[in-house]
């Protein structure tokens, strides 16, 4: 895998105030890399610097100091960008275009000749579950939504090796949501990387190979998803469900087994427990008082601990 | 600004190279003529063009309300009214649109997902401008189209072609108006932009006036202030040719040719200050 992004120690600073100008540090030397052929998710509550960051990538915003690579060439290179893809936040498009012409405008940007240009948009509009009976339209008639997809469809017309997503799911149903999960993964699948921000975690957790979490323009943490949630390996412990019984039943059985946690679910009695040698005992005991045993499965770090850990 | 630094790893570099090779051909030209084409595109269906209709109306009730007139009066009547109207319609769609050309796209996001592509920002100024020229190009043809059309109407067929050099001229004075209300949407906001360059269309017509003026001034001051004012702001009097077009004046040569160099320079000069000025920009 190669490197396809690198930042380095990028800084912003907004300017605020008319007359007595004050300074605002969005960004605050943010040093990262991503690799090829993956899906990146770039975390962060609002306002923590995930669009500032992508913006200074699109060369929309500049940098206060440091410096960024797409492709091994600097961000200011207008010729790289005929290999990379961009959706915006809430996409905004000219409005009097139809969906068909903005995709066609955009290709012509990309010096794709006629045909190409024809069966990319035919190609796209569809892959991104847009009705053919919209795509004649004017955008100021598409809901936020369709304008979500038309985002996404613009911003692959050129067959780009990276697409930066700003919030790509944000305006979607659920059905729509569930719809582009599954377009950005078969982007991996075609060797397509994918740099998104978002800050709906469970599209995180069935999507992203590596994250960073940003908090305040800082990074607060990056790294393999799986790696992240299982670095705090030693609190890990174990969830064992018993149903059929009482919690007063097991609690009188389980002054033997010390530093279980005992609870009432909706399903029946659950004990956690830190060491996997009690699970066995726990099981024996839920027989003995006769109990049904429904589920014994290991408690991870969520990733909503994980960012909310990252974030205070 | 920004260097542009090739990267440290050929092997990066070498991977994209087949993919710019599907893409045909690349250059500016083809963005400009494209980001053009779209701001005309934009123009027609915002309606711009609907000027049209009410200059021939305009036209034709002005015909039936000079009906009575001699027919020499009547054909000069017309061309000073319809060429008066074409500027003042023109200046209108310059100022109005003008001023909304970058100033728009900036608040209503459109340009972010543009400027992320191959498009450098100069490309996009200039295609904006060429574009809301072109739009005034066909305004004006139209117009002329129309006026001449008014002309053969009454008789006077001669007028109906040698009218078209003072329409010529108004299509440039109409370029350099543009200019300056694009120079003014790339910082500022579109009610000020309008209200600046409404100025310095006025300022523009009356500034070989206001040469005199300092000229014959005692105050040292008052002579640098005018005197920077004639320099500075375009003159729109060489672009003025409508009284004479009436009375069935051939518009001289050098004065074409004059007026077109003058105005090129002059937009020219705009356009890199209003890229200069638009290059440094963030978009938040």
């Amino acid at each position: 895998m190669e490197t396809i992004v690198e930042i380095e120690n990028l800084t912003k600073d907004y300017e605020t105030g008319f007359w007595r100008k004050k300074k605002v540090r969005a960004l605050d030397d943010l040093s990262l890399t991503v690799k090829s052929g993956q899906i990146f998710g770039f975390l962060g509550g609002n306002g923590a610097g995930k669009t500032t960051t992508i913006k200074i990538l699109m060369s929309l915003l500049f940098p206060t100091s440091g410096s960024a690579r797409i492709l091994g060439r600097d961000i200011s290179d207008v010729k790289m960008r005929s290999s990379i893809g961009y959706c915006p936040e809430n996409p905004y498009f000219y409005d009097y275009l139809t969906a068909r012409e903005l995709l066609n405008y955009f290709g012509e940007l990309f010096s794709l000749n006629s045909a190409k240009r024809k069966s990319k948009t035919e190609e796209l509009l569809t892959k991104v579950g847009l009705q053919e009976k919209d795509w004649d339209k004017q955008l100021r008639k598409f809901s936020k939504g369709m304008l979500q997809r038309v985002g996404l469809a613009q911003s692959l017309v050129n067959e780009p090796r990276i697409v930066f997503l700003d919030e790509p799911m944000s305006g979607l149903d659920p059905m729509g949501r569930r719809e582009i999960r599954e377009l950005i993964a078969g982007l991996r699948e075609k060797g397509t990387t994918v740099f998104m921000s978002t800050h709906i975690l469970s599209d995180v957790e069935a999507l992203c190979d590596e994250v960073a979490i940003l908090r305040n323009g800082k990074l607060a943490a990056t790294g393999k998803l799986d790696e992240l949630l299982a670095r705090d390996g030693q609190s890990r412990s174990f969830e064992i469900t018993i149903a059929g019984v009482s919690i007063q039943e097991i609690r009188g059985e389980l002054g033997q087994v010390s530093g279980a946690d005992i609870s009432e679910k909706a399903n029946g009695v659950s004990v956690e427990v830190t060491d996997e040698n009690d699970i066995e005992r726990i099981i024996n005991i839920s027989r003995k008082v006769g109990g049904k045993l429904i589920s014994v499965q290991p408690v991870k770090q969520s990733l909503e601990e994980l960012f909310v850990k990252e974030n205070t | 600004m920004h260097s542009t630094h090739i990267s440290a790893s050929g092997e990066i570099v070498e991977t994209i190279q087949p993919l710019e090779k599907s893409i045909k051909g690349s250059g500016s030209a083809r963005n400009i003529a494209a980001i053009s084409l779209n701001t005309f595109r934009e123009a027609v269906r915002d309606r711009v063009l609907y000027s049209l209709v009410l200059f021939v109306l305009l036209i034709t009730a002005a015909a039936v309300v000079l009906g009575d007139l001699t027919a020499g009066q009547e054909a000069r009547t017309i061309v000073n009214l319809g060429l008066s109207a074409m500027l003042l319609f023109g200046a209108f769609i310059s100022i109005f649109v003008g001023v909304g050309l970058v100033s728009k796209e900036i608040e209503k996001r459109t340009v972010h997902a543009i400027l992320a592509k191959p498009v450098s920002r100069g490309q996009f100024i200039i295609g904006k401008y060429l574009g809301l020229c072109l739009t005034l190009l066909v305004n004006v043809l139209v117009m002329g189209g129309g006026v001449s059309a008014a002309l053969i109407y009454v008789g006077s067929a001669d007028l109906a072609g040698s009218i078209w050099g003072a329409i010529l001229l108004i299509f440039f004075e109409l370029t350099i108006l543009t200019a300056v209300a694009t120079l003014f949407s790339s910082f500022s906001t579109p009610a000020l932009s309008a209200l600046l360059t409404f100025f310095i269309f006025i300022i523009g017509h009356f500034s070989t006036s206001l040469n005199e003026l300092a000229k014959n001034l005692g105050s040292q001051f008052a002579k640098y202030l005018f005197g920077a004012i004639y320099y500075l702001f375009p003159n729109l009097s060489h672009f003025s040719f409508i009284t004479n077009a009436a009375h069935g004046d051939i518009l001289p040569q050098a004065m074409i040719f004059g007026a077109i160099a003058y105005a090129f320079v002059y937009v020219s000069i705009l356009l890199i200050i209003t890229v200069m000025i638009f290059s440094r920009r963030n978009f938040k």
